[in-house]
């Protein structure tokens, strides 16, 4: 029980986190790389404006959203923008993002060092409760809570909003979706700030879960946040979330069962697995997009 | 490599023949290093010089720092006493090894130096002490723990504890005072001091008497122990044992109190670390480590020297301090056993000294030119490093 609740809380932040990627992913058919160096940063802020500026968790986590989305819409303008025209636009766009990942990862070592920084002890309180014999904290609750809310929100509004339908318009052809009037790159540009803004607000949480934030953490989640779009289906945003909680109980029963040095196999011989079984991924839908 | 270093001996070869015959004052060039007495009537004419080659910047700035405070109180003392006076040169290695072998060599060579004290780390003391061994000039190591230190010659000595020595007193505690049966033991596989660490906790878990119920690996790259703590929670053990560097220990500590693992986290070196309860805050209570030296010891010593520090520095001294102080203290000691202040006579008045009360506590030399004398069990209490009894 303990560990299945384990993998459940570390799932449900690699879930907020594959999420942002297959936001981008699914609607703008671009993969983001600098989303994980977003993860990166973002944590190393929120540390910032805990222990500098003072502000509690609960103000800090929506201010670190802020800076994520700014930070995504800068990726965007910088690494995707100028590429949009090019007949190869999706693998220079992917190139050009590992490069200002690698810029962000660069610009953080300047600011902050290379040494692993924390948020206070006593940030967030610590609360802890008995369900069936395992321990749970507030923090672990607020966490789930915290990624359930984003990650159905951010359902809803893709299949309900104006901005959604926009995203949809664009997601199917974007040519067709200008002539009908949508600001694609005004959608292309909110997509992207959401995505990071996500992917911001789980770099603070998983710091905050494990007491740690290095310069390394984002490479570390790159992977997973890769495998989980890849097993829920490209693209597909319930996949992630599902494939998310997947790959946390999967990699929680890995160390459990054969060590810690298993852990990122597991993941991705699931992954594979999956892909051999369903190759659509678990919630993909088999795309009939014409050329 | 073989080329460089023949080169590079030559070159200091020439130097200190240079220097011998410029200057005959320094060095052991001179006769005038020859005093007269013994003990503490001994009386030698010219001041002893000896070098300190510390890190008193990058990485290691604040531990470099901390010894020059401890040496300078140390020759202060010294020199007001008399007979002897000592002629303190510091430079700084910036915790880099490369630095290090320049600093040694300007030390044996230019200032003429009759005995070095330091380096700060043990990486720059494997690379920098085989330049002393070589010219002969004795190196008393202040803070190194790593194993081989003085293995690497009759001249390297050392006042610190390595690992192997303070982790079976640690245990031996652990086991007195908890009554510990079976213990979890959990160290990151990948990274040679902790897995050095691991070796040694194990052979005192054995030797103590105390079960293994559970040998759990992680990496030094994780950060998410709980998988991990609720396997070493369902082993129901007496203690939690860990080698771990820093970097793991805060998330570790942290996620165990969490998952309700309330029993002592017996932590190597890598947790003697005020970091530790700055960071986990309330879940670093309970956590036992060993160290080298006890602050609260109420030896006459140690107590004089929180004193003088605090007087002279305005600060606490921390275990660097200490450990330095003691130093040039020891070195003293061997220069009065046989009243001369040249590098072999300071060789063989280390090898000597056998009891000596000190603030560490009494210490001897044993044969492998290693510091022993006993460590302190220490456990967090109140978010501070007290004594565990």
């Amino acid at each position: 029980m303990q560990q299945l609740l384990n993998g459940l809380f570390i799932g449900s932040i690699y879930a907020l986190f594959a999420v942002g990627f297959a936001l981008v992913f699914g609607i703008l058919d671009r993969l983001n790389l600098a989303h994980p160096a977003v993860f990166a940063a973002s944590a190393f802020i929120g540390i910032e404006l805990v222990t500098v500026g003072g502000l509690p968790f609960w103000a800090a986590l929506p201010a670190v959203a802020v800076v994520g989305a700014l930070l995504g819409l800068i990726v965007e303008r910088v690494a995707f923008r100028p590429l949009k025209g090019r007949a190869d636009a999706h693998f220079a766009g992917l190139i050009s993002s590992i490069a200002v990942a690698g810029m962000l990862i660069a610009l953080l070592q300047w600011r902050y060092g290379a040494e692993t920084r924390r948020f206070p002890a006593d940030t967030f309180p610590a609360v802890r409760f008995d369900v069936l014999g395992a321990q749970v904290t507030l923090l672990q609750v607020v966490i789930v809570g915290i990624c359930l809310t984003l990650v159905v929100g951010l359902t809803w509004l893709v299949a309900r909003s104006r901005l959604g339908r926009g995203m949809r318009a664009v997601a199917e052809n974007p040519t067709a979706a200008r002539v009908l009037g949508v600001n694609v790159d005004r959608v292309t540009a909110t997509t992207f700030a959401i995505s990071a803004a996500l992917g911001a607000v789980a770099g603070a949480l998983f710091a905050m879960n494990v007491n740690s934030a290095q310069l390394g953490m984002g490479s570390a989640i790159e992977l997973k946040g890769l495998a989980v779009i890849v097993v829920g289906g490209m693209g597909s945003l319930p996949g992630a979330l599902v494939g998310g909680i997947l790959l946390g109980v999967a990699e929680v029963f890995a160390v459990q069962y054969l060590g810690s040095a298993w852990r990122d196999l597991i993941a991705f011989a699931l992954l594979f697995g999956i892909l051999l079984l369903r190759p659509q991924g678990l919630f993909g839908g088999r795309r009939a997009r014409q050329v | 490599m073989s080329h460089r270093a023949r080169v590079f001996l030559a070159a200091t070869a020439v130097t200190v023949t240079l220097a011998a015959c410029s200057s005959g004052g320094t060095g052991d060039g001179g006769g005038s290093l020859v005093g007269e007495g013994t003990g503490a009537d001994c009386t030698i004419g010219s001041p002893v010089p000896v070098g300190a080659a510390l890190s008193l910047t990058g990485a290691a700035a604040s531990y470099g720092e901390s010894q020059r405070q401890g040496l300078e109180l140390a020759a202060e003392q010294l020199n007001a006493r008399g007979g002897v006076e000592y002629e303190l040169t510091v430079e700084d290695d910036q915790t880099d090894p490369r630095q290090g072998i320049a600093v040694f060599e300007q030390l044996t060579a230019d200032d003429g130096v009759s005995v070095i004290i330091g380096p700060t780390l043990s990486n720059g003391g494997f690379q920098a002490q085989p330049i002393a061994q070589e010219e002969g000039v004795p190196v008393l190591a202040i803070s190194n723990t790593a194993d081989g230190i003085t293995e690497q010659g009759d001249y390297i000595f050392r006042d610190s504890l390595t690992e192997a020595q303070v982790i079976p007193q640690t245990v031996a505690k652990a086991k007195e005072v908890y009554g510990a049966q079976s213990a979890v033991v959990m160290y990151s596989n990948d990274d040679a001091f902790t897995e050095a660490g691991y070796e040694v906790f194990a052979q005192a878990l054995d030797a103590e008497g105390i079960e293994v119920a559970e040998t759990l690996e992680f990496s030094t790259a994780d950060t998410d122990f709980r998988a991990l703590l609720t396997e070493a929670k369902a082993a129901d053990a007496d203690l939690l044992v860990v080698s771990g560097l820093i970097e793991a220990a805060i998330p570790l500590v942290t996620q165990a109190r969490e998952l309700g693992i309330d029993v002592p986290i017996v932590g190597g070196n890598g947790f003697n670390n005020p970091q530790l309860m700055a960071d986990a805050g309330d879940a670093a209570e309970g956590v036992v480590v060993g160290a080298a030296w006890n602050s609260a010891s109420d030896n006459p010593e140690n107590t004089a020297f929180l004193a003088d520090f605090e007087e002279k520095h305005g600060s606490q001294p921390d275990q660097f301090a200490a450990q330095a102080f003691a130093g040039l203290m020891l070195i003293d000691t061997a220069v009065r056993a046989s009243c001369s202040g040249e590098r072999d006579a300071i060789k063989d008045g280390l090898g000597t000294i056998d009891g000596v009360p000190s603030v560490l506590g009494e210490l001897t030399i044993n044969d492998a030119r290693d510091a022993e004398h006993e460590a302190v069990v220490q456990i967090v209490e109140d978010g501070t490093f007290t004594v565990l009894d």
